[in-house]
């Protein structure tokens, strides 16, 4: 029979042995929210004041006014204007533009007369999704300035016309890709190490065995050990929410209730992780090292901040048994897409299956790993 | 000279104590060596910003020869993979359902549009849930559309012709593999990882276990116990440096255009400050727990977010740019880019190095000091 007293008291004493500690009470709380607050700010794809400089042999109001297009965009800061080709390698080696654009001196020539002016840029490729965006920015900045010269010399514009509209994220910003991401990244740390080391720390202090010869079944250990993580994850997810709603002013179109639901299955597969590395590890060193040797791969093979649609088939499947998968695809689902119950169902199961096998293992190596 | 010769003495006496610790105990060895070897392998097939094969719903409402063109240059492209849809509300209902990341649409009147005034319009919808993959993606399919009005406008016997057109030349990594930036990036985290994380888990043992108070006793001094404590884990971090850059160039192809001893060199400096910080944490937090924690949010992270491994620095906004300047690892990754894919560019390497330099004192003086506070307390 399970007590459920027995396993109030273990959950009690567990949260206390966290929480007397000032020190792991200041951990538990200040690292997360200077990291949220940070890395929401930071962890952008997009590019502001990209530095380039113009070099410009034809000094022409058309050319000007493609330069002007470029220093009026925000995605673009002119640092300056070079005169000399020897000019261009230092520039970019020594990272002071990241590009230089090079307009011929037969540039308005051949644009009045019709002919293609061909405009040279250099970029630094040494980030090459830094250079794509750039690339992909400028081209955008000069199909509408070769629309705009069309019309105006009364060209025929072209036979067949692009017409692209982003769904979900109309103004296409990073940011409410990555910070609805974070909830999963910062509750997934804290759970993992606070049920990565509650075991181990018992087994290093020698308590463990004690634990295990009182009245207490290893169900009841399983579930006392387990209620301090998911707290403390709930609690912390539930903050982090409110920050990137509030804060960041990411929209939240779907239902919370699914969201929820998506969260406590996610901390239950973590903290079945956790503890199942805990009851492997025999010092705390081996425990915090357990639980980053989990924490690594599965924030990179997560879809956190690469899509996994980019990964090699064989790692693909391998992101099949990573919880933290299908808790992205219901924090975005929900944030953007507006998802409810329904469409997140497939994101579900496999966490809950994640969660059955790693609690049953942690419990069933309760017993079996001793020393 | 008698000193002289104690000193040394009790200071190898130290870095054998450590050397033998870090042999016994397997997951010192797991970190320095392992972790290195996993780590690359996950980054460098895990890791791709580079999208291939973007499932894409075509919805052409009237077939002909013209949609048939249009449609097979996009079937052509590496970079998609287009799926046929009898109606856009079918399309929909895959995009929903996230089957297709994205839905190109020619309604009915395309082909007539096209042959009369000109202008038809190609309807696409991105699903721009991950903005950076949608803009990658709008501009394959805008080099898509560009390349087809060419070969169009030749089949009709006409000399299509831009006002103005890009020649773009993208220095360093020509084929834009984004693997050749996040490899050589990479090195820095692993190294953070060994040196920061490694040490402040082992020496926060030590005072969690009494056993730093019992070595405070003993004739060693202060600069000898920390150089005792480093030297054993400096040596495993260069290791493992070894190893990535190996792996690097052998496993992934990254090309090394800089030297070689360049590279040493920085990585070194790199690697005290490293170790540097993870001794002050370890004094600071005095155990295992909190060591862990700290070291995880303060040098990991921010290694992976702060440095400019992925995230470009400038684009940050002013506040955070600043905090940026804090992060050792955002110097060393400029430098380590800067070697493989640029070469030796010394204003670039030297700044940095003088950087790092910098923190390295700060770190392992502030450890120092605060050591010996707690002697005397």
């Amino acid at each position: 029979m399970i007590t459920l007293r027995r396993i109030v008291a273990l959950a009690i004493k567990e949260l206390l042995a966290l929480l007397r500690d000032k020190k792991s009470r200041i951990v538990l709380i200040g690292p997360p929210i200077a990291q949220l607050v940070v890395f929401g700010y930071a962890a952008t794809f997009d590019l502001n004041n990209i530095p380039f400089a113009v070099y410009n042999e034809d000094r022409s109001a058309p050319s000007r006014e493609l330069v002007a297009r470029l220093t009026g965009s925000p995605h673009f800061e002119l640092t300056g204007y070079i005169d000399h080709d020897a000019r261009i390698a230092p520039l970019i080696d020594n990272k002071d533009a990241l590009m230089v654009l090079h307009l011929g001196p037969q540039f308005s020539e051949n644009l009045k007369r019709g002919k293609t002016a061909q405009v040279q840029l250099i970029i630094d490729g040494r980030n090459s999704n830094t250079a794509l965006l750039t690339l992909g920015y400028l081209r955008t900045i000069l199909a509408s300035f070769n629309e705009d010269w069309s019309r105006q010399q009364g060209r025929p514009g072209p036979p067949v016309t692009l017409q692209m509209r982003p769904w979900y994220n109309e103004n296409l910003l990073s940011r409410w890709f990555i910070v609805p991401g974070i909830v999963g990244l910062l509750t997934l740390v804290v759970t993992t190490i606070v049920t990565g080391l509650s075991v181990a720390r018992e087994r290093e202090a020698g308590t463990f065995d004690q634990l295990l010869v009182t009245p207490l079944r290893p169900v009841e250990i399983l579930i006392g050990k387990s209620i301090p993580g998911i707290l403390i994850g709930l609690l912390e997810g539930s903050f982090i929410l409110l920050v990137v709603v509030f804060w960041f002013e990411v929209p939240l179109r779907g239902s919370l209730a699914a969201l929820y639901l998506g969260m406590f299955l996610f901390l239950l597969s973590a903290t079945g992780v956790g503890l199942m590395i805990s009851s492997l590890a025999v010092t705390q060193q081996q425990g915090i090292l357990g639980a980053f040797l989990f924490l690594v791969p599965a924030v990179i093979l997560s879809g956190f901040a690469t899509p996994i649609s980019n990964m090699p088939e064989l790692v693909q499947h391998l992101t099949l048994i990573n919880p933290m998968r299908y808790f992205m695809v219901i924090l975005r689902g929900v944030f953007l897409e507006g998802d409810s119950w329904d469409l997140l169902f497939n994101q579900y199961w496999p966490m809950a299956i994640i969660a059955i096998v790693t609690l049953s293992l942690a419990g069933w190596l309760f017993r079996h790993r001793m020393n | 000279m008698k000193v002289a010769a104690a000193s040394r003495m009790r200071l190898i006496g130290m870095i054998r104590k450590e050397s033998l610790q870090i042999m016994r105990d397997p997951s010192s060895i797991a970190i320095a060596f392992v972790m290195p070897v996993v780590l690359l392998l996950l980054f460098g097939y895990g890791v791709s910003l580079d999208a291939r094969y973007i499932p894409l719903a075509v919805v052409v409402e009237q077939p002909d020869a013209s949609t048939a063109s249009l449609i097979g240059a996009f079937r052509r492209s590496e970079y998609f993979d287009p799926q046929p849809f009898e109606s856009i509300q079918a399309a929909q209902q895959a995009f929903d359902l996230r089957k297709v990341f994205g839905i190109v649409w020619l309604r009915n009147d395309f082909s007539e549009r096209l042959l009369g005034q000109g202008n038809a319009p190609i309807g696409v919808i991105v699903n721009g849930v991950d903005a950076n993959q949608a803009r990658i993606t709008e501009g394959y399919i805008q080099g898509v559309w560009q390349a087809w009005l060419f070969s169009y406008a030749r089949s009709r016997g006409v000399e299509l012709s831009l006002p103005v057109e890009l020649e773009p030349r993208i220095w360093f990594n020509a084929a834009v593999r984004s693997r050749n930036f996040l490899v050589p990036g990479l090195i820095a985290v692993i190294m953070t990882l060994i040196g920061a994380m490694l040490t402040s888990m082992v020496v926060a043992r030590e005072w969690e276990r009494g056993t730093m108070e019992a070595l405070m006793v003993t004739p060693i001094r202060i600069g000898e116990l920390v150089t005792g404590k480093l030297v054993p884990y400096f040596v495993l971090g260069m290791g493992g440096m070894l190893l990535s850059v190996a792996m690097a160039l052998w496993q992934f192809e990254v090309p090394l255009r800089g030297s070689f001893w360049a590279l040493t060199a920085a990585s070194a400096l790199f690697m005290m400050v490293a170790l540097g910080m993870g001794l002050l944490i370890s004094v600071v937090a005095k155990n295992q727990f909190v060591a862990g924690q700290i070291s995880i949010l303060i040098t990991f992270l921010p290694a992976f977010i702060l440095s400019g491994f992925i995230f470009q620095i400038s684009s940050m906004p002013a506040a955070i740019q600043v905090i940026t300047h804090i992060i050792p690892a955002r110097y060393y990754v400029a430098i380590l880019q800067t070697l493989f894919l640029a070469g030796d560019i010394w204003p670039i390497i030297l700044s940095n190095s003088a950087a790092l330099m910098v923190m390295m004192f700060v770190f392992l003086g502030l450890a120092r000091r605060k050591m010996q506070k707690r002697l005397d307390a």
